[in-house]
């Protein structure tokens, strides 16, 4: 087999959110069952809107339990998100194309 | 006086998807709190997307079907009979492995959430993690079944185990018929990630 194999995961930010909750939890900050049980709960909540597809809805409700976790913990209080990610936004709107994004301060 | 710059429309960097920034973010706090290193983060990319998948779990299988004693250790204790083969479950977690026979066909299922053997099969594929798969597959196993183009003898029953966050499932397939010859490595190639969640049979010998 010479041909790269292609990614599991359909778009980078998934394959980084899929790793940052696994390292949290290989690094002691919260328990395996715990997440899987507040994942189950989003994942329920939001399959009595529509039927959960398994691919974007997946991480999208991956996305928002871990927000919510963090936030319950005080490990990512939701308006230091907010915060961070506006930051974020606002460095790549100043950031002339083809250079390096990054935050101030 | 007229110009125009073939850049207009991109003076500045994309900016990522909503998610992708809010993944970022979350990352960038986290990281800055020492509770992530970025490091750790880049070694399970790594893990997750070049090593582990249904290659590992297959070579399980294939062995079982080639050595008697491992297969007694498996079906006793999966969790300790994969750690010889250097398979080690996340922590806190045990595999079992259920045996297909002439009477059982094994099916497995997350009704939870999309808890599922990473070591042995990788990430699971998103038929496992969609909500019609996680509904049906103990409602109706056979129908499923019939949608993966699996159909069962009559006399066989459907036995649905459901994942848990400390207890993960790999079903054993039963080894084809005409394979008598064939050595583990060969074999392998013949255990697909389906047969081992129950959704399929291993391929014919080619």
């Amino acid at each position: 087999m010479t041909a790269p194999a292609p990614s599991r995961f359909d778009e980078p930010w998934q394959a980084q959110l899929f790793a940052l909750t696994v390292a949290l939890n290989e690094a002691g900050h919260f328990g395996w069952p715990d997440w899987t049980q507040a994942f189950g709960a989003t994942l329920k909540r939001r399959g009595t809107e529509r039927p959960q597809d398994g691919n974007a809805d997946y991480y999208a409700a991956w996305l928002e339990t871990l927000e919510g976790f963090l936030d319950a913990t005080g490990h990512a209080p939701k308006a230091e998100a907010a915060r961070t990610k506006a930051a974020w936004e606002a460095a790549y709107l100043v950031t002339p194309h083809g250079q390096p994004v990054r935050l101030k301060g | 006086m007229p110009h125009d710059h073939s850049d207009h429309d991109h003076p500045h960097t994309l900016l990522p998807s909503d998610p992708a920034l809010r993944v970022k973010a979350l990352e960038t706090i986290l990281v800055a709190k020492g509770l992530v290193d970025p490091s750790a983060m880049e070694a399970i990319l790594d893990t997750y997307e070049h090593k582990v998948g249904p290659h590992l779990g297959a070579a399980v299988v294939a062995r079982a079907w080639t050595d008697p004693a491992f297969r007694a250790r498996l079906v006793a204790d999966a969790t300790a009979a994969v750690a010889e083969l250097g398979i080690s479950g996340r922590q806190g977690e045990h595999v079992v492995a259920v045996e297909n026979t002439p009477e059982t066909h094994n099916m497995v299922v997350c009704t939870l959430c999309s808890c599922y053997p990473w070591p042995l099969l990788g990430i699971p594929p998103g038929w496992y993690k969609s909500d019609a798969y996680r509904a049906r597959a103990v409602r109706e196993p056979r129908k499923v079944l019939a949608e993966f183009g699996v159909t069962l003898p009559e006399g066989q029953k459907v036995r649905v185990w459901d994942s848990t966050a400390e207890v993960r499932y790999l079903v054993v397939p039963m080894r084809p018929e005409g394979t008598e010859g064939m050595d583990a490595v060969a074999l392998a190639a013949l255990v697909t990630r389906d047969s081992m969640i129950g959704t399929g049979l291993p391929g014919p010998p080619r």
